[in-house]
């Protein structure tokens, strides 16, 4: 880290721990996230705002974590991909993209999956038309999108049994 | 007694083996790993299309504090390249310049701002010499030679004329001919290129983890430009986020990163941006097709005449293939007569192209199924008949160019897009602006002649069974997202009646597993999957032979069920725990191999020069039928639905096989409709993926996939290609489709709506005038 740079004094809340760090103004939450936090489950596929690969929740809401500097998350509470498993259990949207083979090569896979947790939260019974309009900021190159949209409904349907059993 | 049967794994829906990493964030890819004290990386680049290097004052770079290493091309004067007859490109340029952003020096230092302000003090001082940005600039007389020892800049011609070309074309009732352009397409894979080498100074040893689709080749590579002994490389392939082709050849990028780790004396990474993946290029071709197809008023083909021109960039790569598939390619889907070709690979001071899907025969395949549609149109014959009455007879057969069709599904695909799109009824009969179009295509199993050709197997797994009772499978395939581990695993598992959860596996780390010569032109599932059964029978062989010692009979009246090795129905028989045991007493931790080579067969022709590209032991079919509708005021177009039939040999994961072909029409619709590399002066002005338009989940189609499954005789339980041949299909089954929606046919690609939109006004224009 550049000494010369100023400098912040930045608290927030990440994957449900308190952070309290000092990170350069310029410094973007993406690379906070995976080179000072070492959660390197949130990738980084284009120069800026194309991709959607670094979509984190930012509280709550999905957002490109390299359109933003980390400097400005003061007391937020952001959540990476590496908040979803619990206990190394899948949660029910990691399952679906597992078992639906909505990743094949994985890379846009935090990104989406994130995105998808962000709409699930709004909207935990999204129509395809729905689907795709959550979904819409993030490139696979993979799939072609089909296994994508039935993983998101997988993991739909596993959360509506769960609130039935529940 | 035991109810125990061998537990299957082909022809199953599997997840794949390496999905919870994925899906948990926990999968490293290459950009993933900050080894201590690393080094950061940064390239400086051309600045200028074509020019003369005078000097690379790299003086007051070095002096800047945190600078630890700035090398030029005075560093190696080894070229690389995927072709032994082709190396002629330097990891940083000597002497010339060839296309803007080809590197000329790279720095390393100990982090990014400090690497960034380095570059900016290099000096770089050239003689700028005429550019050329098109095939046709580069060919025309006068030009200047790129490279020396390729007059008129002509990397490779192509020329042959198998069968009676001219006598065809004179006893065809129609002949029909056209021009197609199709532009350049990128891969624009998820996950950028980066590499991370580790000098070890002490040993004089190179360790270097990248992106790449052929570490095998990477390494070699490495080897030859570092100028060290190829025992003192390993080369790792951690996660990789997908390929398409670009990593197909080994890239500058992994060389530069471990000559200036190096140069630094440690470990430096590189991980380079978006542009610069878009600069690093190999996609596909910018390609011109003429093509003449000559029928009988049955429809029967006599003869086709084509010429293909591919803007080849500034370095062959994989060019001199390119050109090669492009012809030898036209064979295989129907019966050919005759056929000629003129092939030529063009130099041009643009981004190197390289293999990208559905490598060499997608744009001519494109021009062909375009053509023959407007000929079915002439001729009065459906679309679909037409095809029929050109098929191939059944296998065996032999094409012109000697390609053998030992498996051929291409008629039941043919019949299943045709019943699933309800073509009879529905054809000509969906209203205004809305039509449905088809368009085949093939795609090899793998080249059958490696580019190094060395004597050894194509391809070579291992199993290590221990103690414990695990195997674990070992192969240097690269998973790149295509599922080859999972499908290693399930061909082993099969073969031993094993669950697969019986199975781990070590790819790509040229340490520990065996040489694999990458995953490039779909060869993985047919060799490496072939191998793996091999191993895996190799290893029940042993197994059985152990149990049979045990029991006290012979190795012929063992009879293995997986979890259990009996002798005979009434036999308690062995745990595999047991057998295990008895099969490593005064052996130990056993491995066994397995090989798999093609035959020589499926070497290709000696007819023409090149005629080894396009052999291969199996060919995969598709047909597609694509319903459209078109705005008839904004010309834009909208895929409604795709009915893809593929012949991939046997689904042996039929989720898997899914996943490719729908993704493999999916990524042909984004060359059919919006995607294209545009240059200005050299200069890339669609290297972001927001002006580089790949569709998005908004404009992506329903596809319904048909599986066809014609047991290959020599693939994996029947398997053949399944990743790539959709693809190919796609795009002329879209353009036949739009011909029957508007009456209009689109001929360049991509049909882009202000392109269509002004084929529209000219012909309502010629329409006008006619009347």
């Amino acid at each position: 880290m550049d000494e010369t740079q100023n400098k912040t004094h930045l608290n927030c809340k990440v994957n449900g721990k308190e952070r309290d760090d000092f990170v350069s103004d310029n410094m973007l939450l993406a690379d906070y996230l995976r080179e000072k936090l070492n959660l390197t489950g949130t990738k980084i596929g284009c120069d800026g705002g194309e991709c959607g690969c670094c979509t984190v929740l930012i509280n709550g809401v999905p957002q490109h974590a390299c359109l933003r500097l980390a400097a400005t998350c003061q007391s937020a509470n952001i959540e990476t991909i590496e908040s979803l498993s619990e206990a190394s259990h899948l949660s029910a949207l990691q399952r679906g993209f597992h078992e639906k083979l909505g990743a094949q090569c994985g890379f846009c896979t935090p990104g989406m999956i994130m995105a998808a947790e962000g709409l699930l939260r709004r909207n935990p019974e999204p129509n395809e038309e729905q689907i795709r309009q959550g979904l819409a900021s993030n490139i696979c190159r993979c799939t072609g999108y089909i296994k994508i949209i039935e993983s998101v409904q997988f993991a739909v349907n596993e959360l509506k049994l769960k609130e039935k059993v529940e | 007694m035991n109810e125990i049967k061998p537990t299957k794994s082909i022809g199953i829906r599997k997840t794949l083996v390496d999905g919870p990493e994925k899906v948990s964030g926990k999968a490293l890819y290459s950009a993933d790993f900050f080894p201590a004290n690393c080094l950061v990386g940064r390239i400086f680049r051309s600045p200028i299309s074509h020019g003369k290097i005078i000097e690379v004052d790299i003086s007051k770079a070095k002096a800047l504090p945190g600078v630890k290493a700035v090398i030029t091309g005075d560093e190696t004067d080894e070229p690389f390249g995927v072709l032994p007859i082709a190396r002629f490109e330097y990891p940083l340029a000597r002497d010339k310049v060839r296309y803007k952003g080809e590197p000329v020096a790279c720095v390393a230092a100990i982090d990014t701002k400090t690497a960034q302000k380095a570059i900016e003090l290099i000096k770089f001082k050239y003689k700028e010499l005429p550019a050329y940005f098109t095939s046709q600039e580069a060919m025309a007389e006068g030009s200047l030679n790129i490279h020396d020892h390729r007059e008129g800049n002509i990397e490779r011609e192509v020329d042959f004329d198998l069968g009676e070309t001219d006598a065809g074309l004179a006893t065809a009732d129609l002949i029909m001919e056209e021009t197609y352009n199709c532009a350049e397409v990128a891969q624009v894979q998820s996950e950028p290129h980066a590499a991370i080498a580790e000098y070890d100074v002490i040993r004089d040893f190179m360790t270097v983890h990248a992106s790449t689709q052929v570490p095998y080749y990477g390494h070699k590579m490495l080897a030859k430009t570092l100028k060290m002994e190829e025992s003192k490389v390993r080369m790792i392939k951690p996660f990789v986020g997908g390929g398409f082709g670009c990593r197909t050849e080994c890239l500058n990028v992994e060389l530069i990163c471990a000559l200036v780790a190096r140069a630094a004396k440690g470990t430096v990474r590189i991980a380079i941006s978006r542009e610069e993946t878009f600069i690093t290029h190999r996609g596909r071709p910018e390609t011109d097709v003429e093509i003449k197809i000559g029928v009988k008023k049955n429809g029967q083909i006599t003869a086709v005449d084509f010429k293909a021109i591919q803007r080849g960039g500034a370095y062959s790569g994989y060019g001199v293939v390119t050109i090669l598939y492009a012809g030898g390619l036209m064979f295989g889907v129907y019966h050919l007569p005759a056929v000629r070709y003129k092939g030529l690979r063009i130099l041009t001071n643009t981004p190197p192209p390289g293999a990208m899907r559905g490598h060499g025969t997608t744009d001519v395949r494109y021009a062909f199924e375009n053509l023959l549609d407007k000929v079915a149109i002439e001729l009065g014959i459906d679309a679909i008949e037409l095809r029929r009455r050109n098929f191939l007879k059944a296998p065996k057969y032999e094409t012109l160019n000697e390609m053998f069709i030992n498996s051929y599904g291409l008629p039941e695909c043919l019949d299943w897009v045709e019943e699933k799109s309800g073509w009879k009824k529905r054809k000509g009969k969906l209203g205004v602006n809305r039509g449905l179009g088809v368009a085949c295509a093939h795609y090899p199993s793998g080249a059958s002649k490696p580019v190094n050709w060395t004597g050894e197997p194509h391809a070579t797994v291992h199993l290590k069974l221990d103690w414990d009772g695990s195997i674990t499978l070992l192969t240097g395939a690269p998973e790149i997202g295509q599922g080859s581990t999972t499908m290693a695993i399930q061909c082993a598992a099969e073969t031993l009646g094993l669950d697969m959860s019986r199975f781990q596996s070590l790819t790509s780390d040229s340490k520990l597993t065996p040489k694999d010569n990458g995953a490039y032109s779909s060869r993985v599932t047919y060799m490496v999957g072939n191998a793996s059964i091999d191993a895996a029978t190799n290893l029940k062989n042993i197994l059985i032979d152990a149990a049979a010692r045990k029991l006290e009979v012979k190795p012929e009246d063992i009879e293995c069920l997986g979890e259990v090795y009996r002798a005979g129905t009434q036999d308690e028989g062995l745990t595999f725990n047991e057998v295990v045991q008895v099969a490593l007493e005064g052996t130990g931790t056993i491995t066994a191999k397995g090989n798999f080579d093609t035959l020589p067969e499926s070497w290709g022709t000696k007819k023409y020069r090149g005629g080894a590209i396009s052999g291969s032991m199996a060919y995969a079919y598709a047909a597609q039928v694509v319903e459209v509708s078109v705005d008839p005021d904004t010309a834009e177009i909208k895929v409604e639905k795709v009915w893809a039939a593929q012949d991939v040999g046997k689904a042996l994961n039929p989720l898997a096989v899914e996943g490719q072909i729908e993704g493999s029409v999916w990524m042909g619709m984004g060359q059919a409709i919006s995607e294209g590399t545009q240059y200005v002066n050299g200069l890339g002005i669609t290297n972001s993926m927001l002006d580089y338009k790949v569709p998005t989940i908004v404009e992506s189609p329903p596809i319904e996939v048909g599986i066809i499954e014609s047991i290959d005789p020599n693939g994996p339980f029947g398997a053949k290609e399944a990743g790539e041949t959709s693809l190919v299909a796609f795009i002329p089954a879209l353009t036949n489709a739009i011909a029957d929606a508007i009456g209009v046919r689109p001929i360049d690609l991509p049909v882009t709506p202000d392109r269509l939109l002004q084929l529209i006004e000219d012909y309502q224009k010629t329409h006008k005038a006619a009347r």
